[in-house]
């Protein structure tokens, strides 16, 4: 299972790269696996808009099941990921590349504490299990 | 192989159904309302007939076989039902007809409510939801509205064992409570203690199904309630598994307070393919006054020389109607003809025959597959479809291998807390033939996994159509055969 | 009964189980409770039981001995006899849901061309396998729309002259969302008024407005103007529909509607006291994620042969569980079948046909009434085949007097809109010939001379 170094990850499986005050969110290789074959993806906000730390940003459907995608942290979106919606099986195939979803600026910095690292996720996807 | 749509088999100009010629004179029809096409299919009798009976050879159905299926009871469907159901006294009442003209309907629907009180232990009864996820609902409405009627707002919360049938989140989401998970002890019985610390008053009550998914009769059944009850929330029952207690034990004797029964599963009414189900509701005395609108009562006590007249009854703080008119009125016949035929003595049987057979199942097999609760099951139980030598082979395999046996798979995947889980409830009315046929199918398949596991991961082998692209059902969501252009 | 055990067999079970007794088996359930005496009347054999339920049939006057003008949601239609022979197959009724679609594809194909008769009859993209009824339908029209604004618009205006007993219904099933109100016509404005009234409830904190059509006093409006003036705000649209009526009638979706619900009883569904009937979904595609209820889906099977599958079940409760956006779990499935049968045996022409004939016979009766002393044909819209009749007497004694004649009068239009005392709401169908409507009207006559 893969878990790129650089990138921060939350107890729900997004994912976020920071660069600067512009973070980019996704979800992880764990949660694609979790989920299996996702046939379907809808950004629910849209560029401008104001997220609230913890509010929905997006939704994923496979066969099996249906997701909620969450932004641990506050901010404003500067980019969504417009072909994700053509595509949504890349979330499957390259979950930290072309699955991105979103670009949005933080608000509050200081809410990244909460985040954990590669390792950390890596250690917490472990006790998970299935 | 594959049959053809109705649209396939059109040929324009066909007719199917002639009705007689207008005999009265015609009057300007409104231009502007009027439809340019109407694209339906056209057919002729024969092709109906043909395309569709076809299509019924392609369906497993009880009355091929057994559908050992967890949580559902598929019972067989008695044919009488069928006849009393259909008599035209019954199907050509409007609903809306005056009440002196329909007591027949009315004396049956009253009778089946006093025969579910009593076979439940429940004070009133409402025949009114369409099915057990809607019976469900209007338990916890009514749990919603006896709060409030108490102006107790601060119970937002429904407690909900992971053994619970699957419909109870979704339906205590919907009516705005926030789920609390309750997890199962070792024994596959709730939790106490962990119960007991998430009960306080924010709790608006708990969920439980009795025997649970499990198919284990909670041991501390009573004690369970009683925490609840201390801390002044309702006990819903999710009567899905009634098929173990009839005539055994009552639930509103344990305390329950609600419980809603599924018609469709415990008093064989047929399950057509996915409906019509339904799914009456019983309360406790104190509760009685929330039931949806309107239930069936007496408006004028039999005198010596007549018969009461029934008619209908708004509960005093209804929480309203649930569905137009008074309940899946066809399947009520269905079920007071079962009922009737059965009496305390038969439907004791029942409840004893579905547990007998669920343990001789689970003695046959038990050495094959992992049962996780090592203790007597009701009239299911539920093992594992994996072995940890063939880690390849999962609890859908298994079951999609069932078909190449002749069976129905049993339900798979569910309770979520057994891994791979496999639920199996064979019901009453299966023979100790079809029970070992069965068991030698599974006892086989064990084996298989191991020596031939490609059969399995490739089943099914035998049936009209194999394993089906989901991925891509979902993806092109073909969800109609033709849709004209539309401009 | 229906147990096939022998006291030998039952031995044996209980040998390979190990337990002495069958009572061994519940030493689970607490002892107190143990083994309830039930007090109902004991079993009888099927030839009794049969003899019982005769009794109830009998007790009973029925629109098969009486002449029926009743309506009001649920119409006295033909029904025939191929439908009833189909549905008596046990590879129908006795079928599970489909969830192994590999042994289930004639229920699923079944639901499949349903989807797609509906889909066509309203004139929309997609529909889903049913609802419980009409009322149930157009309630989840309500949460779907509430869904899909995500709460951020908690009106519902709706219209008055949408059946009485889906307004309740709604309203029973948006009682779970605090913030929601629903407004109807205003306060003050009679059922009578026209729809346009609803227009100026119609805001940017609306979610959805529901009309009915033919409305429930059984006449027919354009809605194009309303479609216009929601759809600016933003709002949703939902028409409940009669479907005989849509076989002469332009379909809500050609008019932009988002949403077309119904009671699917008129296809070939007995009226059996209200029950099991059958609520139609219809919507755009692009709404299709948001619509809750069964879905059958076209797709391939490993050999590349055409099959049909339940899909977009994540939506479902049993995926979703607490984020479900709706609880239900069956479909009407044996009922959805009947429907399906009924409109492909009727097919463009028959389905023109009967609504052709409800819509002259109605019209006929309506002109005979007309001439009788005493007695107004109310509503200067078109109707289709329902309308309203004000009464010299209220209607409940004239209904009474009627079924002393073999006639199974109107609805009572006084209990749901009492501006509308002594208004009778007369339906007729192609099962009244022209003798029963001159009866009818005579005895009319009859009874409102004293």
């Amino acid at each position: 299972m893969q878990t790129p170094q650089n990138l921060k990850y939350t107890s729900s499986d997004e994912w976020l790269l920071l660069e600067g005050k512009i973070a980019t969110l996704g979800v992880t290789d764990y949660a694609q696996d979790q989920l299996s074959d996702v046939v379907f993806c809808e950004i629910a906000v849209g560029v401008g808009d104001t997220l609230d730390k913890n509010s929905i940003v997006a939704t994923i459907e496979s066969v099996k099941a249906a997701a909620d995608v969450k932004t641990p942290v506050a901010g404003r979106v500067t980019e969504i990921n417009e072909e994700l919606a053509n595509m949504p099986e890349v979330i499957n195939t390259d979950p930290f590349g072309a699955a991105w979803m979103l670009k949005f600026e933080l608000s509050d910095p200081a809410e990244l504490d909460s985040l954990m690292d590669a390792e950390a996720y890596k250690a917490f996807c472990e006790t998970r299990g299935h | 192989m594959t049959e053809p749509t109705i649209y396939e088999l059109s040929s324009p100009g066909r007719i199917g159904f002639r009705y007689p010629a207008p005999d009265v004179p015609e009057s300007a029809l409104p231009k502007e309302f009027m439809r340019q096409d109407l694209p339906m299919p056209e057919l002729a009798e024969v092709d109906v007939i043909r395309h569709f009976t076809h299509l019924s050879t392609l369906n497993y159905n009880i009355d091929k076989g057994l559908y050992p299926l967890g949580s559902c009871t598929m019972k067989y469907n008695p044919k009488i039902n069928e006849a009393t159901a259909r008599l035209p006294g019954f199907t050509f009442t409007h609903p809306l007809q005056p009440i002196e003209t329909v007591q027949g309907n009315l004396a049956l629907m009253y009778n089946l409510q006093e025969q579910l009180k009593e076979i439940s232990g429940f004070a009133a009864v409402t025949l009114q939801p369409s099915a057990g996820a809607q019976g469900e609902l209007v338990g916890v409405m009514i749990i919603r509205a006896y709060h409030r009627s108490r102006s107790d707002t601060k119970r937002t919360r429904i407690l909900i064992p992971d053994s619970a049938h699957g419909t109870n989140p979704a339906t205590s989401s919907m009516t705005g409570f926030e789920v609390v998970h309750v997890p199962s002890d070792a024994r596959g019985n709730v939790d106490l203690d962990v119960l007991k610390s998430l009960v306080d008053d924010t709790v608006a009550g708990l969920m439980l199904t009795n025997p649970n998914t499990l198919g284990l009769f909670d041991e501390n059944v009573i004690e369970v309630i009683e925490i609840v009850h201390k801390a002044g929330g309702l006990v819903y029952g999710d009567g899905a598994n009634l098929n173990a207690l009839l005539g055994i034990a009552r639930p509103g004797d344990l305390g329950f307070d609600i419980m809603h029964f599924n018609l469709h599963k415990t008093f064989s009414t047929p399950h057509g393919g996915g409906g019509p189900g339904s799914g009456p509701v019983g309360v406790c005395a104190k509760l009685a006054d929330f039931l949806p609108s309107p239930i069936i009562g007496i408006i004028e006590p039999a005198t010596e020389e007549i018969a009461p007249l029934y008619g209908f009854v708004t509960p005093a703080k209804t929480i309203g109607r649930v569905k137009s008119f008074y309940g899946q009125f066809g399947v009520l016949v269905r079920a007071y003809t079962y009922i009737r035929m059965h009496g305390p003595e038969g439907l004791r049987k029942i409840a004893e025959y579905a547990v007998l057979n669920a343990n001789y199942l689970l003695s046959r097999v038990r050495e094959y597959y992992h049962l996780p609760y090592e203790r007597t099951c009701m009239h299911e139980f539920v093992v594992e479809g994996n072995w940890p030598d063939v880690p390849d082979i999962h609890a859908l395999d298994d079951a999609k291998r069932l078909m190449d046996y002749n069976f129905h798979p049993p339900t798979n995947y569910f309770p979520l807390i057994v891994h791979e889980a496999l639920m199996i409830e064979p019901t009453e009315s299966e023979s100790k033939q079809t029970l070992d046929a069965f068991a030698d199918a599974l006892v086989k398949i064990a084996e298989e996994a191991r020596v031939s596991p490609e059969l399995l991961r490739e089943a099914p082998h035998n049936t009209p159509i194999s394993r089906l692209d989901e991925v891509k059902a979902a993806k092109d969501l073909v969800l109609c055969c033709w849709i004209p252009d539309q401009e | 009964m229906y147990i096939p055990h022998t006291e030998a067999e039952t031995s044996e079970m209980l040998k390979s189980i190990g337990v002495k007794q069958i009572s061994d088996l519940f030493n689970d359930v607490p002892l107190k409770h143990r083994f309830s005496r039930l007090a109902i009347p004991p079993g009888v054999t099927e030839m009794e039981v049969l003899e019982e339920l005769k009794e109830y049939a009998a007790a009973n006057e029925q629109a098969g001995e009486l002449a029926c003008f009743l309506g009001a949601g649920v119409y006295n239609h033909y029904v025939p006899a191929a439908v009833d022979s189909l549905l008596r197959r046990g590879e129908f009724y006795t079928a599970y849901t489909p969830y192994q679609p590999e042994i289930s594809q004639g229920t699923l194909q079944a639901i499949f061309e349903f989807q797609t008769l509906i889909a066509n009859l309203t004139g929309m993209e997609v529909t889903n396998a049913s609802h419980y009824d009409g009322a149930t339908a157009t309630a989840e029209a309500g949460v779907m729309a509430y869904h899909h604004f995500r709460g951020k618009r908690p009106k519902i205006v709706l219209s008055s002259a949408v059946h009485p007993q889906y307004r309740e219904v709604l309203c029973s099933y948006l009682c779970g969302y605090e913030d929601i109100h629903i407004e109807t016509a205003g306060k003050g404005e009679s059922a009578l008024s026209h729809p346009d009234n609803l227009l100026k409830l119609i805001d940017q904190e609306t979610a959805l407005v529901v009309v009915q059509y033919p409305d429930f006093l059984g006449r027919i409006f354009d809605f194009r103007n309303l479609v216009k003036t929601a759809h600016e705000q933003g709002a949703l649209v939902a028409v409940v529909v009669n479907p005989i009526a849509l076989g002469l009638l332009t379909p809500p979706g050609e008019i932009d509607a988002d949403i077309v619900v119904g009671e699917g009883q008129p296809l070939g569904i007995p009226m059996s006291f209200g029950g099991p009937y059958l609520g139609f979904f219809a919507t755009r595609k692009e709404y299709v994620r948001k619509m809750s209820g069964r879905l059958v889906g076209e797709t391939t099977d490993a050999q590349g042969r055409r099959g049909y599958v339940l899909t977009l079940t994540a939506r479902e409760q049993h995926i979703r569980r607490e984020k479900a956006t709706s609880n239900i779990c069956s479909n009407q499935g044996l009922i959805a079948l009947a429907t399906t049968i009924h409109m492909s045996l009727l097919g463009k022409n028959g389905l023109k046909q009967v609504a052709g004939l409800c819509y002259h016979k109605a019209h006929y009766a309506a002109k005979e009434i007309a001439k009788l002393p005493g007695f107004e044909v109310i509503g200067a819209e078109p109707f289709f085949n329902e309308f309203m009749v004000k009464c010299p007497k209220d209607v409940a004694t004239l209904n009474y007097d009627l079924l002393d004649l073999g006639f199974l009068g109107g609805y009572d239009l006084r209990k749901e809109y009492p501006e509308l005392k002594n208004h009778m709401l007369v339906a007729v169908t192609e099962m009244n010939s022209r003798e029963e409507i001159d009866d009818f009207v005579q005895a009319l006559k009859e009874v409102s001379d004293d």
